[in-house]
């Protein structure tokens, strides 16, 4: 099954946001790695660096009121949707300034003023919760869209497979993204599944599957605004596969031993900061100063909100019995 | 009608009718509820008629589609049934039941609070055998942020099970297809509803306390009946919810008969009654005239003949010889 995916370049505005989410998603882990690597602060994050462009095409192909769904490697996607850059970092760090005062933790920040209605620790289980999601909107009478990202892993669960073919027998108004980084934890890919394309695994759903160079946002943003299009437009649920690839490891100071060097350090070529930037500036939207300023300017951001995170408590020992029922006396003691 | 009788079939229906009529966020998800079959029993006949198949909708075998889809849906304010067929699926929806409906009110500091119920009968009792037949309630007594639920009485059923879905947290509604013809007085409250965490003494009594749920109720009415006629009197506490679990009811009763023994059809073994058995032990220490006794399904998978199944079950008789052994075992 085809979608006619635009090869347009969009406006500049467009261009613009998107490379503003990618530079704050990059400052943001930046910023976190250091403190972690100084001592400063502790905390765990699950790397997206690489994976930035995905964001930013997924920041200019939902609306406010779209929602999404990804997974604990998915502090690039929150950003992109608006999460408050405070609210992931104060998460992280398990502070009061955090999405849920520091009850959720990296794995799980949800922010649904801004749609993010889950963010799961569990590989695969995403897919399913996000056709609940999409149902809703149908039954509440409401146009907008679900996008729900995972990685490559996820597509190898039953989970996976259960939500995809009832979305489709449902025609939900749900985007699947597959972030495709090769590597399941410490598995590449290759090692996990025969298809040599994970979008192929539409056909057996028949909806769309695309595969996109996950490095391009402009190429990201085009699939991205074709499946939410058909989504809106009552037609059903589509798989984008973004192909990207994982530079940070599993886990901040995971050692890759299961990586080759030079497979790596090929991937790295493919950066999607200079390619981009040099798209930009080829295309006359922004000169190498500006973008270095709009590059200062997310780093800027991050900076603030990491003292706003640092200034606020730690997570209150009065939230430990907060929020297990909406009625404690049901909590056995 | 809120005279005569009905059986817990009808008043299931009756639940699921009046809950969709009441309010358009409640819709249900299924494998095979929708008509004409309405159920693999029938239960759900005529509600996809009456309220169409957006909001009575059958799904494809994927327990952990129709699980995550009802999360999904309550995330977002509705107030989903999903019904996994028979309890023993329940494995397959498991992850979004205890990862996710359980846990999302306390991950999100309460921004994404999930009010779902989970449906799903118990097949025990009727020789379908080790994969079709057994009571797991105890797996969901170990996940904070659920309620789990288990009616003995058609009443019960259709007050729970709408508590159950208007309530605020993720619920757990277990019935068992061996009282599903069961008979009983209709549901006479002005809301309609029957609150969860509440237990109920079935039967007065003065010499010892029965503490069971379920078929357990039926089994310990039976056995009551029988040991009265030898002037032992059983009082029988209905537990109807096991999580919020009722111990003021269960350690009034207790303190006041000084003995107690625990019925359910869940494996004896780590099952709800070690708990309960543990709390009585150590709150009523002093005043307990013998130990506290559990009478539990045997540790084995479920065996399909009817003639096996029921040397596995707890039944009447295994009640009462229970009762009596606590009797004679008592001091002063």
């Amino acid at each position: 099954m085809q979608l006619d995916v635009s090869s347009q370049t969009p406006g500049d505005e467009t261009l613009l946001t998107m490379y503003r989410t990618m530079t704050l998603a990059r400052a943001c882990e930046a910023r976190l790695r250091k403190g972690f690597g100084s001592g400063e602060f502790a905390g765990v994050i699950w790397p997206s660096r690489g994976q930035e462009a995905i964001a930013g095409g997924l920041s200019t192909a939902l609306r406010r009121d779209d929602r999404l769904v990804t997974t604990y490697r998915g502090i690039h996607d929150l950003l992109a949707k608006g999460v408050p850059p405070a609210e992931i970092m104060g998460e992280v760090l398990g502070r009061g300034a955090g999405a849920s005062r520091g009850k959720g933790g990296t794995m799980h920040i949800t922010c649904p003023e801004v749609g993010v209605m889950l963010s799961t620790g569990i590989v695969g289980s995403g897919p399913p919760v996000a056709v609940g999601l999409a149902l809703a909107a149908r039954l509440q009478g409401s146009d907008r869209v679900v996008a729900v990202c995972f990685g490559d892993g996820a597509t190898n669960t039953g989970s996976f497979h259960e939500a995809v073919n009832l979305a489709a027998v449902w025609d939900l108004p749900l985007v699947l993204i597959c972030q495709n980084n090769q590597y399941a934890e410490l598995t590449p890919v290759e090692e996990t599944m025969r298809v040599e394309r994970i979008a192929d695994r539409a056909a057996a759903y028949a909806i769309p599957g695309i595969r996109v160079d996950g490095n391009d946002p402009v190429a990201v943003h085009n699939a991205l605004s074709a499946a939410v299009g058909r989504a809106r437009s009552g037609a059903g649920p589509t798989l984008v596969e973004c192909l990207t690839f994982r530079y940070g490891g599993h886990y901040v100071g995971d050692p890759q031993v299961y990586m080759a060097k030079d497979r790596l350090e090929q991937a790295m070529r493919g950066d999607p900061f200079p390619r981009y930037e040099r798209f930009l500036i080829e295309h006359g939207v922004a000169d190498a100063d500006r973008l270095a300023a709009l590059d200062a300017a997310s780093v800027a951001e991050i900076d603030e909100a990491i003292t706003v995170v640092l200034d606020s408590p730690e997570a209150s020992l009065g939230e430990l019995e907060a929020d297990i029922y909406a009625d404690l006396a049901g909590v056995p003691r | 009608m809120t005279t005569g009788t009905y059986t817990m079939r009808q008043a299931l229906h009756t639940a699921f009718d009046s809950a969709l009529a009441e309010d358009s966020r409640v819709f249900m998800l299924g494998e095979d509820i929708a008509d004409p079959g309405g159920g693999v029993t029938g239960l759900t006949k005529g509600l996809s008629t009456t309220y169409g198949k957006e909001r009575v909708r059958d799904t494809p075998i994927s327990e952990a589609a129709i699980a995550g889809a009802a999360v999904g849906a309550a995330l977002e304010g509705m107030l989903p049934v999903a019904e996994i067929m028979i309890m023993d699926f329940v494995g397959i929806a498991l992850d979004q039941i205890a990862n996710h409906a359980a846990k999302a009110r306390f991950m999100s500091a309460g921004r994404t609070p999930c009010p779902v119920t989970f449906r799903t009968p118990v097949y025990g009792g009727s020789g379908n055998g080790a994969t079709h037949s057994q009571s797991l309630e105890a797996w969901f007594m170990h996940v904070p942020g659920l309620k789990v639920i288990v009616p003995s009485t058609p009443a019960d059923a259709e007050g729970l099970l709408r508590s159950a879905i208007f309530d605020p947290d993720p619920c757990v509604f277990i019935d068992e297809t061996a009282l599903h013809g069961t008979r009983g007085p209709r549901l006479d409250t002005p809301d309609r509803r029957v609150p969860l965490g509440k237990a109920d003494v079935k039967r007065p009594g003065t010499d010892l306390t029965v503490i069971t749920y379920g078929r357990g109720v039926r089994d310990a009415l039976a056995a009551a009946e029988s040991l009265s006629r030898d002037g032992i009197e059983a009082e029988v506490v209905d537990l109807r919810t096991l999580l919020p679990l009722d111990l003021p009811t269960v350690l009034d009763s207790v303190g006041r008969t000084r003995r107690a023994v625990i019925a359910h059809y869940a494996v004896e073994f780590a099952g709800p009654g070690a708990e309960l058995a543990a709390r009585i032990s150590h709150d009523l220490f002093g005043r307990l005239a013998a130990p506290v006794a559990r009478v539990g399904s045997r540790f084995m998978p479920i065996p399909a003949s009817t003639r096996l199944e029921s040397q596995v079950s707890p039944s009447p008789q295994k009640i009462e010889e229970t009762v009596r052994k606590v009797m004679e075992d008592s001091r002063g």
